[in-house]
């Protein structure tokens, strides 16, 4: 790869990068300010307006949260429950802040797991999570169907004793594309998604069934194909008894031969990464 | 005339009297109470015999007893308290050793049964307050000590078996009387059978009669019988004259009360209800509504009949330290004006039954053996996980604290193997108990046709699925069974155990022949309260499949059949987690077979209404 390709594509990444690090501020932001009787429209709101106050204009999907025993989806049967409802947050409950602001036209997909108070499950599982981050990058280095290392991380779950609570999204999915987005003056959602964003990913759907790849990272058969260079939204989540978490960042996919360039996050300067270099000292 | 209190015929401040076995009239329940210290206390005309057990220094624990007993009704779940706490008794008046009152009629009220407590816990307890015990009138009578203002400060907690407050009980009855639902007045009749015996104290002479001629010297057996009590030195030979005495307990305060229900008869003390399913005489419905009158309520279910502290000490005594400790720790916390942090009880479901309990599973490692042991974590057992895969088996023990659990364990055991199973049984009693729940869960799968199938892999799959159990619940079973306070045991059998199939001989024959063993020990464990449920899964989403062994092709065969089973298993995606709900149901209601998904359910239906159809169907193969 040239220099040129090279200092474009970290250009490119840096935009992502600083979407990526406003996503995760507004996420502690929102959370520090958290309190019992707060809804989780409430805090969807919070997030919607602080990312509107600093320029964000477009979204892959609305601000979600999640309070208590909706962080592992329990009872979610159609793909309505996801949204935002009136559920309150209580001492020692667990939460689940997820969105995807656009901003300048690059896009960030982020998932902010925390818990008001004290709450040992959530710590267990929201530690245990960091095997499934380097798992996840060791196989995609290992260029393994994408399919193969969704089974893979789910055997490791069930080994930890948890469930696999992304198989709740939309098609099941792990992981899923994002990409630069055209900004528009008028930037409408369907049903929370925005609608720039659907294209780019019908766009890539397209492709992507033409040449045998698919843009949604799945246990389904249409994702047996090895990595797809571009830039992958993973979300592993894990559920246990009522109580979930996540975390959810960009992973870099690309051709080169090196296996260290070949996949790498996007930034290792996030609060779970963080969390967990706190608690290994 | 109340708190009056003399300490009579004793020397020494501590009221001690050396063992009580040398000393006191009457001569009744002298071992019983091994050990006791006796003083008495004399109240409002009568005398009160009064035995002291352990350290006085401890929180006291005061133990009222029942209708007809004395207070060596406590004597199991005395000597088992007695270790930690202060442990007072007193025989209540009328009965055992305390004197009556002259006259009898109006000698019984509810009043002077309050001054009697009062006057036994300032002369045992004068500075801190007492954590009261009541079983039957014992419990009724609490409840009145509970609730009146008087004794307000003198109460750190109260628990109530067997034994509603009478005011409830009125208002209970007057709100199913004045609007009465099909439901209410069902309650209401079921109640009004089970007291079939309060009309009849209500008659004059004739129960004395009874009881100091024929009942009295049937009494016993009918304990026996009916009750299982076990045989020994209960009941005590006051029994007549606690009997005809006792009765003007129910003479004195039962229509006053049930008339005229008191309307402010809320508890002023946290209180620990516990309700054995199996009472003959009091419905469970009795306490439907308690909450609205002891706000700080605790529940407990035990599967046991009317005399529990008979029957059941092990677990009464260990739910009660439990209720003591929590309350003392927090009412010294709140003394020192320290934030009172309520610890948070267990939530799960049942947690009113297995809360604290012995639970023992097999094969915890994974699947549906780590979610039973999750979800009895949950309702607050003490859990011990087995497993031959130590990581897996210490996990579900780790997580399993994490939810709920006080206590939890993991042993890796392989359960096919007798003399580990034998050490494993050895280490469980010694170190944590005998186990109140065992849950033989362990399995492999092993697929393939007859004639592939080796006699190496016969022996194994007998060995883990059958042999495991056989293991399992001789060496535990014989364990509950010889400390004769009932317990359960679940073995996992399958929908294979009745829904033949061409795929599946072996394990098919391992766990039909689990599920007779289930039933043959269920007929065999019924006359010592144990029960024996098997659970029939069927197609449940677990790493069974990952593992199964296929018999009659290459590893690379195996390896491709275990993962397009997996997949099949996944896509059917019955979680373990219902099949453990499935488990603590089975406990809780005694169920002798559960089938548990639709399809296991659906066979078991046609095993015995359509069998030809089931030996079809046996002979279609899977095509993996």
């Amino acid at each position: 790869m040239t220099s040129a390709v090279m200092s474009e594509l970290s250009a490119e990444l840096r935009g992502f990068r600083e979407v990526q690090a406003l996503a995760y501020e507004c996420a502690e932001a929102v959370a520090a300010q958290l309190r019992p009787g707060v809804t989780e429209r409430e805090a969807a709101r919070m997030q919607r307006e602080w990312l509107r106050e600093r320029g964000v204009r477009d979204w892959f999907h609305l601000p979600f949260a999640w309070f208590g025993d909706r962080t592992a989806f329990v009872g979610f049967r159609v793909p309505l429950q996801f949204f935002p409802t009136h559920r309150k947050l209580e001492p020692g409950m667990p939460f689940i802040l997820d969105m995807a602001p656009v901003h300048q036209g690059y896009t960030s997909d982020i998932g902010y797991s925390g818990c008001l108070g004290l709450n040992p499950v959530h710590d267990r599982l929201l530690a245990d999570l960091q095997t499934h981050r380097e798992l996840i990058l060791r196989e995609v280095r290992e260029r393994r169907p994408l399919r193969e290392i969704y089974e893979s991380v789910d055997r490791l779950m069930v080994r930890q004793g948890y469930a696999n609570r992304h198989r709740a999204y939309p098609f099941g999915v792990i992981a899923h594309k994002v990409g630069r987005i055209r900004e528009r003056r008028w930037s409408p959602t369907v049903f929370g998604f925005g609608t720039q964003a659907l294209k780019g990913l019908a766009g890539d759907a397209i492709h992507g069934h033409r040449d045998g790849w698919s843009p949604l990272w799945s246990p389904y058969r249409f994702s047996d194909h090895p990595p797809q260079p571009g830039l992958w939204a993973v979300e592993p989540h894990l559920g246990f008894r009522g109580t979930g978490a996540k975390f959810e960042e960009l992973l870099v996919v690309t051709d080169s031969r090196d296996p260290e360039q070949s996949a790498f996050w996007l930034d290792d300067d996030l609060p779970h990464v963080r969390r967990w270099a706190e608690d290994a000292v | 005339m109340s708190g009056q209190s003399r300490q009579s015929g004793q020397s020494g401040l501590g009221g001690q009297s050396g063992l009580g076995g040398l000393s006191g009239q009457g001569g009744q329940g002298r071992q019983v109470l091994a050990g006791a210290r006796e003083r008495w206390v004399r109240t409002g005309g009568v005398e009160l015999c009064v035995a002291e057990l352990g350290d006085a220094s401890q929180p006291t624990v005061l133990l009222v007893h029942g209708y007809p007993d004395s207070k060596e009704v406590w004597s199991e779940v005395a000597a088992h308290l007695s270790e930690r706490f202060h442990v007072v008794l007193y025989d209540v008046r009328g009965h055992g050793r305390s004197t009556a009152p002259t006259p009898l009629r109006g000698g019984f009220t509810l009043e002077k049964l309050t001054d009697d407590f009062l006057a036994v816990a300032d002369a045992v307890s004068p500075d801190r307050p007492v954590h009261l015990v009541g079983h039957d009138w014992g419990s009724v009578q609490s409840w009145e000590f509970v609730t009146v203002r008087r004794t307000e400060g003198r109460i750190a907690s109260f628990t109530s078996m067997s034994g509603p407050s009478l005011d409830h009980f009125g208002h209970w009855i007057k709100k199913r009387m004045t609007r009465p639902t099909p439901r209410r007045v069902g309650q209401l009749l079921g109640q009004g059978a089970k007291s079939w015996y309060v009309y009849l104290l209500h008659t004059p002479v004739l129960p004395e009669l009874a009881w100091r001629g024929p009942l009295g010297s049937q009494w016993p057996k009918i304990l026996r019988r009916v009750e299982k009590v076990p045989a020994g030195d209960y009941p005590t030979p006051s029994l007549r004259t606690d009997a005809a005495h006792g009765a003007w307990l129910y003479r004195d305060n039962v229509r006053a009360r049930l008339r005229r229900p008191r309307a402010d008869a809320y508890a002023h003390a946290p209180v620990q209800l516990i309700t054995p399913t199996g009472d003959l005489f009091l419905s469970p419905k009795l306490y439907e509504e308690l909450e609205l009158w002891a706000p700080q309520l605790t529940r407990r279910t035990l599967a046991g009949k009317h005399w529990v502290p008979r029957t059941r000490p092990e677990q009464l005594a260990a739910w009660i330290a439990d209720f003591v400790r929590t309350h003392e720790d927090l009412g010294l916390s709140s003394a020192q004006g320290a934030a009172v942090a309520r610890p948070k009880a267990a939530a799960g479901r049942h947690a009113d039954r297995f809360g604290g309990q012995l639970v023992l599973v097999t094969g915890a490692a994974s699947g549906i053996g780590r979610a039973t042991a999750f979800a009895f974590a949950e309702a607050g057992a003490r859990v011990v996980a087995v497993d031959r895969d130590a990581d897996g088996a210490a996990r579900t023990a780790e997580l399993s604290r994490l939810i709920g659990a006080p206590a939890a364990w993991a042993e890796t055991v392989d359960v096919s193997d007798e003399q580990a199973m034998e050490k494993l049984a050895e280490k469980v009693s010694t170190e944590y108990g005998v186990l109140d729940v065992l849950v033989n869960n362990a399995g492999i799968g092993l697929s393939g046709s007859f004639f592939d199938t080796t006699a190496e892999d016969w022996k194994k799959v007998l060995d883990v699925n059958l042999w495991g159990v056989i293991h399992g619940c001789r060496i535990f079973g014989q364990q509950m069974a010889d400390r004769g306070q009932g317990g359960h045991i679940v073995n996992t059998a399958s929908a294979a155990a009745y829904q033949p199939s061409r795929a599946l001989p072996a394990y098919s024959t391992s766990k039909a022949a689990v599920l007779m063993l289930s039933e043959c020990l269920r007929a065999e464990l019924a006359g010592q309260d144990i029960g024996v449920s098997a659970i029939c899964p069927g197609i449940v989403n677990t790493n069974i499949t990952a593992t199964a062994r296929f018999a009659g092709v290459d590893a690379a065969e195996e390896k491709r059949r275990q993962k397009k089973s997996s997949r099949l298993y996944g896509l059917r995606n019955f979680p373990p987690e219902r099949v453990a709900d499935a488990v603590l149901d089975a406990v809780v209601k005694n169920q002798a077979v559960v089938p548990v998904t639709p399809e296991s359910r659906g066979a078991y239906l046609m095993s015995r209404f359509a069998p030809r159809t089931l030996r079809a169907i046996a002979r279609w193969e899977p095509r993996l």
